[in-house]
């Protein structure tokens, strides 16, 4: 069962114009808001029990409780640095219904206390920031952004912010030092944004597709909206599914559904005559899952249970015309770049495990190579500032872990044709102590 | 490592003519060992150690073009910290000069107070502001793990086979551009066109060329929703109330799903 909430009316013409937008009921929860007390509103959100849609998952109306009261500089930060590989849900929802994004703003900060906003926006999406600039300037023009906002007491300032290209800019405190206009380096944790964030000030950040639902939450009532999906994932969440699937794109899924459903039933599966080797169902730092998976339920803690997380909802099928080395060297390849190299083990450890993956295709790895890889993912994870290293390290230590037996298949078959030998012929260490016989005694 | 460029006139993008290996892209086996090159842009320069540290540039001594400055001050006044200003300002000069050059850098860094140096830590950090010269046209293909499952790097391949004679193109492989649903895709001056064929490589800069929007039926723009629950309130209102099915026929067929049932 579907039940549309940011997709309603997402190709409507003209959506991302005013006139059209207000058409279609917006800015009505808005306006209902501003008359509710700031503590009701916050209410509403804590009630309807949404995670962040970003990756982390992490309860929006908990964290905007986080937030000092008092008056005092607060910030809002709309996480639009959409990067994650697979992940284009924002981009839809940016550029076909940019008000909707801008409405879930003013009354999440109207809920925190919060007077200046900015998006940050990654720098290739060029033409969804034309669309928000405009749509920023209608809604100033309208009075819904602004000083004292349809003569209440609220007011706010939203500016766009564009990236220029920097996955780690995605990761919530390199995004804040981006934004103070420095390299995009994270930042040691605690203290968290939403005690000391952007301009040492209280920061609340959130993912584009979490403040667009804001508005629906409003419009219903956060109870209502905490009965769709499951009880621990409520609501509705957009997938992004690609890679090698007939209908890739943005589906409006209700959290729980079987991710076979998904899959198969909204994006037709691989082609015909093909089965699914492995996917990513939360973007590419998710840990795989492969083919026997599919029937898991897709909402945050049933994939946590299986091992792997819903992070971004980006669902990355990969079929079996696909080798696994290749899929894994290139996840790594993609990091190794990204990494900001504030943190050895990430810097280090992106950069190795491209290395190894490039052994085994030339021929000159061991399955022992094997090992050393695994045990260089489990050094990275949980051992830098942020999650990017981790972020290599889950899908690549589960692939290996997965798929060892073909790693291995293919360091074997990689030898063979480099001509090195098979390791048939190598006695192992263990072996030829065995066979020397017993030490001579002195 | 910095991601492949292909300069005019250059078969090869640079990182792997420094011997960086290719194998799994079905070309050389062997690992160069010590080949491996820095992260860090600039590693391989060399730096004037015997030379004083530029200072913030003297506002009488530097001329900066009125239109410059008006928007980098314009861009400062926007945020709480003027340093916030850094990227908008540094695409502007990349805008006015077509990359972030000595200059350019001299003249922001003159307007905002700040030193060259902190201003080229952050242009090398950011893949989209350039420190060296490049072509006036953009094309990023994306190489990331959705398109390359529907063969983004043999458009690649032949991306800079057909840009190889164009001085003003310059061909990268990107990071996920976002756009997984058009894959495979490219993002050609920041127009997001896809899913692209081999062809589509010539035509990219025929169009190029031809000063004409580039691939325009393939533009996202343009694309649609491909969620079959999506749109149905638009569906019923376009159909009078009369037949919402009608409107997105196969796309709801065996799906249960109560807005479909009027």
């Amino acid at each position: 069962m579907t039940q549309n909430i940011l997709f309603r009316d997402i190709d409507e013409p003209g959506l991302n114009t005013l006139a059209v937008y207000e058409r279609r009921g917006g800015y009505e929860a808005m306006r209902r808001a501003l008359t509710m007390s700031r503590e009701d509103v916050l209410g509403g959100l804590l009630a309807s029990h949404i995670r962040g849609r970003g990756g982390a998952g992490f309860e929006m109306g908990k964290k905007i409780s986080f937030l000092p009261r008092g008056d005092m500089d607060k910030y809002l930060v709309c996480n639009a640095d959409e990067s994650e590989p697979g992940t284009f849900k924002d981009r839809e929802l940016m550029q076909k219904c940019p008000h909707m994004l801008i409405e879930g703003i003013v009354i999440a900060a109207y809920a925190g206390g919060i007077a200046t906003s900015f998006i940050y926006i990654r720098g290739e999406y060029d033409h969804q920031a034309d669309i928000l600039d405009a749509a920023i300037a209608e809604a100033y023009a309208a009075g819904y952004l602004g000083e004292r906002i349809l003569g209440s007491d609220h007011s706010l300032s939203l500016v766009l912010h564009r990236g220029a290209g920097a996955y780690i800019c995605g990761e919530e405190t390199g995004l804040l030092d981006s934004l103070e206009g420095k390299r995009g380096n994270p930042r040691l944790k605690p203290p968290f944004p939403a005690i000391q964030g952007l301009y040492q000030g209280p920061t609340l950040i959130n993912n584009v597709e979490t403040l667009s639902t804001v508005p629906a939450i409003v419009r219903m009532g956060g109870s209502e909206y905490a009965a769709i999906g499951t009880e621990t994932s409520t609501g509705t969440k957009l997938v992004s599914v690609s890679g090698d699937v007939q209908r890739p794109g943005n589906y409006e899924i209700t959290l729980g559904i079987s991710s076979r459903e998904i899959i198969y039933g909204l994006a037709g599966g691989p082609a015909e005559g093909r089965e699914v080797k492995l996917w990513f169902p939360g973007g590419s730092s998710s840990p795989v899952l492969t083919g026997d998976d599919l029937d898991v339920a897709y909402d945050f803690d049933s994939l946590a249970k299986a091992g792997t997380m819903l992070g971004s909802g980006a669902i990355i099928v990969v079929d079996d015309t696909h080798r696994v080395i290749d899929v894994a060297y290139k996840l790594a390849k993609f990091y190794a770049h990204e990494s900001c190299g504030k943190c050895v083990p990430c810097r280090e450890g992106t950069n190795w495990t491209v290395k190894m993956l490039q052994r085994i295709d030339s021929g000159e790895a061991t399955p022992m190579d094997l090992d050393i890889m695994a045990s260089v993912q489990e050094e990275i994870i949980g051992n830098c500032l942020c999650v990017l290293g981790d972020a290599m390290a889950m899908p690549v230590g589960s692939i290996i872990k997965k798929f060892r037996a073909e790693l291995e298949e293919h360091i074997e078959a990689a030898r063979d044709r480099a001509g090195i030998g098979s390791l048939e012929n190598v006695i192992p260490v263990g072996v030829a102590d065995e066979h020397a016989g017993p030490l001579p005694v002195h | 490592m910095s991601f492949g460029r292909a300069k005019p006139g250059q078969a090869r993008p640079e990182v792997e003519q420094r011997g960086q290996h290719a194998g799994l892209d079905g070309r050389s086996t062997s690992v160069p060992r010590f080949g491996h090159g820095s992260r860090v842009p600039g590693w391989d320069e060399a730096a004037d150690l015997t030379k004083d540290p530029a200072v913030i540039p003297d506002p009488a001594l530097t001329p900066v073009p009125g239109g410059l400055r008006a928007d980098v001050e314009a861009a400062m006044a926007r945020y709480p910290d003027r340093r916030s200003a850094t990227i908008p300002a540094l695409y502007r000069a990349q805008e006015e000069y077509g990359w972030c050059s000595p200059e350019a850098i001299e003249q922001v860094a003159c307007v905002m107070r700040l030193t060259p140096a902190y201003l080229i830590s952050v242009a090398t950090f950011y893949d989209m502001l350039e420190t060296h010269p490049k072509p006036r046209n953009d094309v990023f293909v994306c190489t990331n793990i959705s398109c390359s499952l529907r063969g983004a790097d043999e458009f690649y391949e032949a991306m800079i086979a057909a840009a190889t004679e164009d001085p003003d193109v310059s061909v990268r492989s990107f990071e996920c551009l976002g756009a997984c649903d058009i894959a495979p895709m490219a993002s050609v001056n920041g127009e997001y066109v896809g899913p692209l064929e081999l062809e589509d490589a010539g035509r990219i800069i025929e169009d190029l060329r031809a000063g004409r929007p580039v691939l325009e039926a393939k533009q996202l723009r343009h694309r649609r929703s491909v969620d079959p629950g999506a749109n149905l309130q638009a569906a019923r209102s376009a159909a009078g109330q009369a037949r919402p099915e009608a409107e997105l026929p196969d796309q709801n067929a065996g799906r249960d799903d109560p807005r479909s049932t009027p």
